[in-house]
């Protein structure tokens, strides 16, 4: 009786809108801040986040992002025009004294680092390690930038929760963080380098998961609901 | 080690993927947006759209087209098709593109190469060249393969390298929809020269073609068209063949 195919198409009827509603509740509650600032293609970030479900807004109002359970730091650009933006907005003070769960992304991670070599530009802080432009040594032929999809061995935290070492993501980059203390996942182009860095609250990655398939989604799933 | 590409090209007209045989004869072969996510979704390492569309409000369709793919596409993407300034550059990376490709309008304006890559970054600027072999010369051509230009394929590309190109797709018209294998000297030849990725286009037909490529060359990435859209080649069925011969594959 129980298993007539109506009694059946209900049962899973009332599954599929339980985990519906416990999906979206996980996702579309929180207030997700991207930085708006003078980089390019941020617009991707807030794309990935809505294809997981979730919402994001995106603005350089300090009131908003200050006020956010999340805050994306994305960005495709130059280091040594994106500082001066900041500090024109003060976010370079008040970016160290956030709380909530941050995320850099590419030039959003290497903002946070100590120094870019990008236009000698003194940067953040937040991680004790200097970006370095790639230079072949003699005799190599690596290509530069360091583009397209590479494998990563990343570290046993939440935000790599069902990351395996060598899963490919995808890198779009001239310059790279050395490894530090801080570092949570290595990539190699060259030589070894920081594809991820954590400390405290701050989360950053060289890669871009908002462009790396089922691998970026995971890791940005993970941003949102592990922390 | 980066992966080697594997990269679907969609040539588009009115939202609509369409594909001809050396650049003629066109076929429908569905929704663009819905065949990139598709692709995306099989694991294709990265998406190559081209707007064949030709009308007044080009620029606009673009946008909106290119929109569209962003929201449902989660790998990078290049779009091409007519780009031919700075304001479609601008217009079309806004809108939520990776990379631009650029042909014709490089040959015509080549300091056009130098300033999108002043102004957006080296890294989002492909150089396209559609290059035919004649008299043991590539000539390079434009407006979709039918008018030849003065320059020729290595000279050019280096050329366009030096001024900021930061990837080339070369495609051998010689082979262009015939299926018989890439244009594997040639791709070499100028995946060497350059400091810059090269993606080989033209004449992908069979397994064993992007295994010749990725052994003989030294090619960063392998584009393709009909044997995507028509299923002849299954994108993961190729990238399995890949990796059996010990090619570095996502």
């Amino acid at each position: 009786m129980l298993f007539t195919p109506t009694a059946l198409f209900l049962i899973f009827l009332c599954i599929f809108v339980i985990s519906l509603i416990h999906y979206q509740h996980q996702n579309i509650s929180l207030l997700i801040a991207i930085i708006k600032y003078n980089a390019g293609n941020v617009q991707s970030v807030q794309y990935a986040l809505e294809r997981l479900g979730a919402s994001a807004v995106l603005t350089n109002d300090w009131d908003t992002i200050a006020a956010a359970d999340r805050v994306i730091f994305p960005g495709v650009g130059h280091a040594g025009s994106a500082m001066p933006y900041l500090k024109n907005l003060d976010l370079h003070l008040k970016i160290p004294t956030l709380k909530q769960p941050f995320l850099g992304i590419c030039l959003g991670m290497q903002l946070l680092c100590q120094h870019s070599e990008e236009g000698d530009t003194p940067c953040l802080g937040i991680f004790d390690t200097k970006v370095k432009k790639f230079e072949n040594q003699k005799g190599s032929d690596f290509k530069i930038p360091h583009m397209g999809w590479n494998a990563i061995v990343p570290e046993k935290i939440p935000l790599f929760e069902g990351i395996q070492p060598k899963d490919y993501v995808y890198f779009v980059h001239s310059y790279y963080a050395e490894i530090a203390v801080e570092t949570v996942a290595q990539s190699h182009h060259i030589l070894n380098f920081s594809a991820a860095l954590a400390k405290d609250n701050f989360m950053a990655t060289q890669f871009h998961p908002e462009k790396s398939a089922a691998i970026g989604n995971r890791i940005l799933q993970n941003f949102i609901q592990n922390y | 080690m980066l992966a080697k590409r594997i990269i679907p090209c969609l040539d588009v007209k009115d939202g609509q993927t369409v594909k001809g045989v050396q650049f003629e004869n066109l076929i429908f072969a569905g929704d663009a947006v819905a065949l990139g996510t598709r692709y995306a979704q099989e694991g294709a390492d990265e998406l190559c759209f081209l707007d064949i569309t030709a009308t007044q409000e080009k620029r606009k369709t673009l946008s909106t087209l290119v929109k569209r793919i962003a929201k449902h596409v989660d790998i990078p993407f290049t779009v091409g098709g007519g780009i031919s300034s700075l304001d479609d550059i601008s217009a079309v990376l806004e809108a939520g593109a990776d990379k631009i490709t650029i042909n014709s309008a490089a040959v015509h304006n080549p300091d056009l190469i130098a300033e999108a890559a002043a102004r957006f970054g080296s890294q989002c600027i492909v150089l396209a060249i559609d290059a035919k072999m004649e008299k043991n010369e590539w000539y390079v051509y434009t407006h979709g393969g039918k008018k030849r230009s003065p320059y020729k394929l290595f000279s050019w590309a280096k050329e366009m390298q030096e001024r900021g190109a930061g990837e080339i797709l070369f495609t051998a018209m010689n082979q262009d929809g015939m299926k018989n294998g890439f244009a594997l000297e040639a791709t070499d030849k100028l995946a060497k020269m350059l400091h810059i990725p090269v993606i080989a286009s033209g004449g992908a037909g069979k397994l064993s073609h992007f295994e010749d490529l990725f052994i003989k060359t030294s090619a960063e990435a392998g584009l393709a068209a009909s044997i995507f859209h028509f299923n002849e080649i299954p994108i993961p069925t190729l990238k399995a063949h890949l990796k059996t011969k010990n090619i570095a594959i996502r």
